[in-house]
Formats: structure tokens, C-alpha cells, sequence
């Protein structure tokens, strides 16, 4: 039997759950053993060469190229994951949701305290940028997920012992210290 | 001792004093029954309906129900664990609850309920409601996006005279737990620290005192709530 496959990629969010993936230490060889990387930042592969079994997604959705990554994830990924607070709920980029779009980038652009170099006063607007959406929303309610691993990031001990049981078929243990929403 | 009765949690035969209030029945007998708006010694009201238990086939609160000899009650079914995890979940999502940005992160009541019941996600969406953040106080900080609502700082936090420093204002969905500006002036850092000890989420904070216990140490990190009841 080939290894199964697996691909990640980080939204809207810091990278953070990623490191938690290398936070596995030592147990990354034996992932190595265990799986075959695709598309991920992890080895750099940047599009999708074959069907791939777990899709990991870091980071909630905040514009279209978020959306478009998401919904190739679910086109090309058996099961996927929403790894960590922003994949599931939007996280600390959903602290805009309620304020509207032009007046956080009035904010982060024009009228800011730290703003300085802008003179002119552009916003962003290229249309090779992707479009801001009007709020950030948690993977779930732009596609189906399968499996939601909280935690900011999530611990090491919980992603992995999620790959293994996806793997193995074995039932995840969940001990009180792993599963933590910070 | 004398009106000692019998009374059966989940089977389990437990005896107390007849007309104590259930929640604090099964806590004597060490059986946990999860509470947010509840708090030793004071009045109980039933408002989060996180402690609904089943008597008779009806659904009741414990923490306002007292006890009676020969009471049946049901409160670990896969039934009622499930109506006490979707009032979690609805707590969730009704607010604005970022725990990695939450200085009562790790030490918070209602976090620590969505890991008693191993709350993933919630499976209702999301709301972002728009709240704000009232921090005109010098003690204290009052965040109405975290505020559940529990009424604990109302009854609780109170000046000599008894006279109350939170309130509520507006109603329905408008409603929302405010700190009485005259009565914040005369707050003491005795009174701030107590009404962000006694705010079962983060929505009372003292200021300039976020985060000073580290990841590990806090009151929910390794112990799951109602380990000190729990035999």
C-alpha cells in the first residue's frame, strides 16, 4: 500500500500551527516513514500533483485567495482538518468582523498612529491583491470539514496523535492537557 | 443532622440534608454538577441552565431545585450531557469569545466547560456580534463581549450599604451588564480584584494585570473543572 498523502497550508493565520507541526521533535522522522508530503509550505510544493488523503488548513478565510486555496483543498483532500482557533473560528483576524472593511483599512493605511510613509494616502487597491472579504470566516462555513483540532496553537501531542489515529484507525486518546483553546 | 433524606444521582445512592439545593447536595457527596450563573452563597436563579438535570422526565435546574427523600435524578445521561454541551456551544457563539486573546484564558469557567465536554467547534455559527469595551473605570475593564450574562458581579459586588456597582441596562437582545460610573469611583483594588474573580468569563478585568499567571499554572491548565468536587 502507497503512504498516504498529505498537504497543508496556512490561510489566514500566522504560521504558528505549522510550527506546532514541527514541534513533533524527534517524531517528524517517523511522520516522514508514516506519509508523503504534497502540496505545503513545508516542502514547498505549490500545487496539487495528485490526490491527496488529509488536507491540514491553518488560518481562517479573510479574502478571495483564501476562498480559492480552501475550496481546492476540498476538491483535491479526502479528509480535511481545520487546524487551530482561526481555522475554526476565524481566530485573532476575526477580531474585525463587525467593523467595516474600509474603515480597518483607513486604519491600517491612512489614519493610524504608526502610519507614516503614506502622504498620498493610498489604499491598496491592485488588482493582482486579493480581495479583502467583508468579514473573516471560519473554514466550516466556507466548505465541509471533517475534523477540527483546537488551540493556539495546537499542541504538538494533539497533531500528532490525530495524523497517527487518521492513519492507524486507531481511536485518538485526547488527554486533558492537549486539548486547550489558547 | 436529623432531616438527613436518601436521594439517587445517576443511580448512585447520596444522602444530605433534605431542602439543600441539588447542585450543593451532589457536591457533598462528590458528584459534580457543572454551573456558571451559580455561586456558593448566593441566591440561585437558574438563569444558564448549564446544571439542568432530569427528575420525574422533566428537565429542572439543580441549582435552584432542593432536594427530596427518595428524589431520582439523572445528570450524566448521553441525553443531558449533550443539552449542557449545546449551551455551551450557544455561549460560544453568541459572543465574542477569542480565547488566545483572553487574559482570563486558562483560568475561565466557560472555557473550562467546553473542554469538560470536549468542545471541537461549536456546531452552531458564529454570530461576531458588535459589543464593546467599556474601560472609562480606573480599576477595572468591562468587556461586553465576553459578558455571559450570569449576573454574579450584580449580586455579588456590592458597596457597604449593599448598593450594587453593575447593573444591567437596555433589554432583550440589547441587553447588557454595566459598571455604575458613580459608583466605579469609589471602587477599592480589593473590590476590582473580587469582581474579576467572581466573573466566570473574561468579561471583568482589573487593569494592567492580563497574563500574569504563565501557560501551565493556571486554575483550568491540567485540572478539569470540578476536579475539587469529584471523588
Amino acid at each position: 500500500m502507497s503512504k498516504p498523502v498529505i498537504a497543508t497550508t496556512s490561510l489566514a493565520g500566522c504560521f504558528g500551527c505549522h510550527m506546532s507541526i514541527l514541534d513533533i521533535d524527534e517524531r517528524i522522522l517517523k511522520l516522514i516513514e508514516l506519509v508523503e508530503f504534497n502540496k505545503s509550505p513545508v516542502d514547498d510544493i505549490k500545487t496539487f500533483t495528485k490526490p491527496v488523503d488529509i488536507g491540514i488548513i491553518e488560518g481562517g478565510c479573510c479574502n478571495s485567495e483564501n476562498v480559492e486555496v480552501l475550496k481546492s483543498f476540498r476538491k483535491n483532500c479526502k479528509i480535511l482538518i481545520s487546524l487551530g482557533e482561526c481555522a475554526i473560528m476565524g481566530g485573532l483576524p476575526a477580531l474585525r468582523n463587525g467593523i467595516p472593511v474600509e474603515e480597518c483599512l483607513h486604519e491600517a493605511y491612512i489614519g493610524g498612529p504608526t502610519v507614516q510613509l503614506n502622504k498620498e494616502g493610498i489604499m491598496p487597491n491592485d488588482d493582482e491583491l486579493p480581495m479583502l472579504l467583508d468579514r473573516v470566516y471560519p473554514c466550516h462555513e466556507i466548505v465541509k470539514i471533517d475534523y477540527f483540532l483546537p488551540g493556539c496553537p495546537p499542541r504538538a501531542d494533539l497533531i500528532w496523535d490525530a495524523l497517527v489515529a487518521l492513519i492507524t484507525g486507531d481511536p485518538m486518546k485526547l488527554p486533558y492537557e492537549v486539548v486547550k483553546f489558547d | 443532622m436529623s432531616n438527613l433524606i436518601k436521594f439517587k444521582i445517576d443511580g448512585v445512592e447520596c444522602m444530605a440534608e433534605g431542602g439543600k439545593f441539588i447542585v450543593e447536595a451532589a457536591a457533598e457527596n462528590g458528584i459534580y454538577i457543572p454551573t456558571l450563573c451559580n455561586m456558593k452563597g448566593v441566591k440561585p436563579k437558574g438563569a444558564c441552565r448549564i446544571c439542568s438535570v432530569r427528575i420525574n422526565g422533566r428537565l429542572m435546574t439543580s441549582c435552584t431545585t432542593p432536594v427530596t427523600d427518595g428524589m431520582e435524578i439523572e445528570s450524566e445521561s448521553e441525553e443531558i450531557r449533550e443539552l449542557r454541551r449545546s449551551i455551551v456551544e450557544l455561549l460560544f457563539v453568541s459572543g465574542n469569545h477569542f480565547c488566545p486573546a483572553c487574559e482570563k484564558s486558562g483560568s475561565c469557567e466557560l472555557q473550562a466547560l467546553g473542554y469538560y465536554y470536549q468542545m471541537m467547534v461549536p456546531r452552531f455559527p458564529y454570530e461576531f456580534p458588535q459589543k464593546g469595551v467599556d474601560a472609562t473605570s480606573s480599576k477595572i475593564i468591562k468587556d461586553q463581549n465576553r459578558c455571559i450574562f450570569c449576573k454574579r458581579c450584580i449580586k455579588t459586588i456590592k458597596d457597604e450599604e449593599g448598593r450594587s456597582f453593575f447593573a444591567f441596562r437596555n433589554r432583550g437582545h440589547r441587553t447588557e451588564v454595566v459598571l455604575d460610573p458613580v459608583m466605579a469611583e469609589k471602587m477599592d483594588d480589593a473590590t476590582a480584584q473580587l469582581a474579576m474573580e467572581n466573573c466566570p468569563v473574561g468579561s471583568i478585568l482589573v487593569k494592567e494585570k492580563g497574563f500574569d499567571k504563565p501557560i501551565g499554572t493556571r486554575k483550568f491548565d491540567k485540572q478539569p473543572i470540578g476536579s475539587d468536587i469529584k471523588l
